[in-house]
């Protein structure tokens, strides 16, 4: 039996639909994380099952018991917010104490507990500080501290890095998937950044305007994902336009090219289709001579480089489609800026959709609440 | 260390101010420390009279618990409702601010009118004592200071964060309300007890035309017959705000400054 339900949730605020009907189903110690830009709905959802919130329709079970109108103080969840939310007047010990105090728990033992956590998090030695003493970091690791110290029934993270630089988050979000595997701590973690999102969880659900677009695990969202919107989110896809020629042999012609995609076989003639490809599948080739190039391929100019280590991401601007590939950066220096290339989609590994459900653009942005 | 350097400029008008402001109490020392007998310096005759009058005790007495009520009722009528509103109806928080001008706006002595035709048919319980009708009416007065201190505070707070923190953490409301945010509000909620406390010690028009003997009065009763004397008075109830707002500085400064909470929604 699952753990953690969430049954056709929905919530509108005003005219604005927050959640349409959301249902997520996590077993006891699986880390999901909400995944969406913001205004998709991801934080409502959060704080409903934190209780901050409550749903127009449906229900909030945990361990098989209905919570939708418990208030948030008898929930037993631990929260770590956004805003650096320690107590200001309190040491990171007395803010770890607070759950445990209310708790009415014995003095030995809530001290006991206190350092056990601060150990837990790196901050054994910090424990006498004030928050205004600690970094960003330091305060979002006492926050995790002081969840956990109450031994919550799901653990609830509400975008806890976005306030901190990059290397910080980088850190953090590793110790936090340690500590949660290490205490196997059923844990709901929003966050609008999808490498944040696949790195650390065991699935990921992608919502857009109150719905979850797709749920699975990070490398399904990654290599299958089920809708553009989807495809658009998580890394960088290339999007190609297309209507499919001949449903036998798997051809589709894209803005006046012919290309063979091995998920374009059984299609019908003339259906409309996204073809996905990843930056990383497509291969460039310098076209010899002006040459339009060979098999299943693209032409373009070498618009831009930009570096990311290992790879470079180079822009390609065509005359119909502009084409993002990366590149092993020591293959670089063979395809500089203003050089014609032509660029060959694989036949395997591309995607493709049918071009009849919704498109892909930005939904309205109102305020993720 | 590298000795800062100060203006001429700077000095002279720092003398200037210190000037104005000393003057006018070294004028008043001296002139309380004159002989009734001789009208020459110096005698403490005036300060003697003064505490040996037990008017005087009587009306600082009554003065002080007068400050003392006001402060409490206003703390515990307005410490939640800014709370609230901060927390669930911050689109109520300019009337709350334009309610908190009238009291500025409407002279006392409209007020006091208002407020005695108001309370007319009151028990005489409340009409007729201080610590019913006046106390009410310094609650008034007292409003918009306490008010604007009160919304200074719960600005520089997250109020919403760390309301939903503790009631995570499983605090009640009350649990919340006194350990969490009190605490975190507590300079501006002294600031605005010792500016109430200032008013109530030197409130004179509402307390004389509802003929209550506070201590304002007290001085202006003394000041027609006794010039001196008066002279003393003004000076020791310049002595005690002045002693207020040094209580407040050193209170205030007794804990760790509050961190800043970023607001980063």
């Amino acid at each position: 039996m699952p753990y953690l339900e969430l049954h056709g949730l929905r919530r509108r605020f005003g005219p604005v639909v927050a959640l349409d009907g959301i249902d997520v189903s996590l077993e006891a110690g699986e880390f999901l994380s909400l995944l969406g830009p913001s205004g998709c709905g991801k934080t409502t959802a959060l704080r409903i099952v934190a209780g901050f919130d409550r749903p127009d329709g449906g229900s909030v079970l945990i361990d098989g018991k209905d919570l939708t109108r418990v208030s948030p103080n008898r929930r037993d969840m631990g929260m770590v917010f956004q805003a650096y939310s320690l107590f200001p007047n309190m040491t990171a010990e007395q803010n770890v104490e607070f759950g445990l105090r209310i708790r009415k728990n014995k003095r030995g033992a809530r001290r006991k507990r206190v350092a056990e956590l601060l150990e837990l998090v790196g901050l054994g030695h910090a424990g006498k500080r004030y928050p205004h003493q600690l970094s960003g970091g330091m305060q979002q690791r006492v926050a995790l501290a002081r969840a956990l110290a109450i031994e919550p029934r799901v653990l609830l993270l509400d975008e806890p890095l976005s306030a901190l630089d990059a290397k910080v988050r980088v850190q953090l979000r590793e110790e936090i998937r340690r500590i949660q595997t290490q205490l196997g701590i059923t844990t709901l973690y929003v966050t609008h950044d999808q490498e944040e999102a696949l790195s650390i969880s065991d699935h990921v659900a992608v919502m857009w305007s109150g719905r979850i677009e797709q749920i699975g695990s990070p490398s399904e969202m990654y290599g299958s994902p089920a809708t553009p919107f989807v495809a658009e989110f998580i890394g960088t896809m290339n999007r190609l336009e297309s209507v499919v020629v001949d449903g036998a042999r798997g051809d589709i012609e894209h803005a006046g090219t012919r290309l063979t995609i091995d998920a374009a076989r059984g299609r019908t003639k003339g259906e409309r289709v996204l073809v996905l490809v990843r930056p990383e599948l497509l291969e460039l080739e310098p076209s010899g001579d002006g040459a339009a190039g060979g098999e299943n391929s693209l032409a373009g100019t070498v618009l831009t480089h930009t570096f990311l280590g290992s790879i470079t991401r180079l822009k390609i601007v065509g005359p119909e489609t502009d084409l993002t590939a990366d590149v092993p950066t020591a293959r670089v220096a063979a395809l500089p800026i203003g050089l014609p290339v032509v660029a060959r989609v694989p036949a395997a590994g591309t995607r493709l959709l049918s071009l009849g459900e919704k498109p892909a653009s930005e939904g309205p942005d109102p305020d993720d609440r | 260390m590298r000795r800062r350097w100060i203006a001429p400029g700077a000095i002279v008008w720092l003398v200037v101010a210190a000037a104005f402001f000393l003057i006018p109490l070294i004028a008043t020392l001296l002139f309380s420390l004159r002989s009734i007998q001789t009208n020459k310096c110096c005698s403490s005759a005036a300060y003697s009279l003064i505490i040996h009058d037990h008017q005087f005790w009587h009306t600082i007495r009554l003065s002080f618990v007068l400050s003392l009520e006001t402060i409490a009722i206003s703390l515990l009528l307005f410490v939640p409702t800014v709370y609230w509103v901060h927390l669930k109806l911050p689109r109520l928080r300019p009337v709350l601010g334009f309610m908190a001008l009238v009291p500025f706006v409407v002279p006392p002595i409209i007020l006091v009118v208002g407020l005695l035709n108001l309370y007319k048919g009151a028990p005489s319980w409340f009409y007729d004592k201080p610590y019913g009708f006046l106390a009410t009416a310094y609650v008034i007065l007292a409003f918009p200071y306490m008010y604007f201190s009160l919304d200074a505070g719960f600005r520089s707070i997250d109020v919403h964060t760390l309301t939903e923190a503790s009631q995570s953490l499983g605090a009640s409301w009350r649990t919340t309300l006194t350990r969490v945010i009190l605490p975190n509000i507590r300079v501006a909620a002294l600031g605005g007890s010792f500016l109430t406390l200032a008013i109530v010690m030197g409130e004179f028009t509402i307390a004389s035309l509802s003929t209550f003997k506070t201590f304002p009065t007290y001085i202006q009763f003394v000041n027609e017959t006794q010039p001196y004397e008066a002279a003393a008075l003004s000076l020791l109830s310049f002595l005690i705000v002045w002693a207020a707002m040094l209580a407040l500085l050193f209170v205030g400064r007794g804990r760790p400054r509050p961190a800043q909470v970023a607001a980063t929604r």
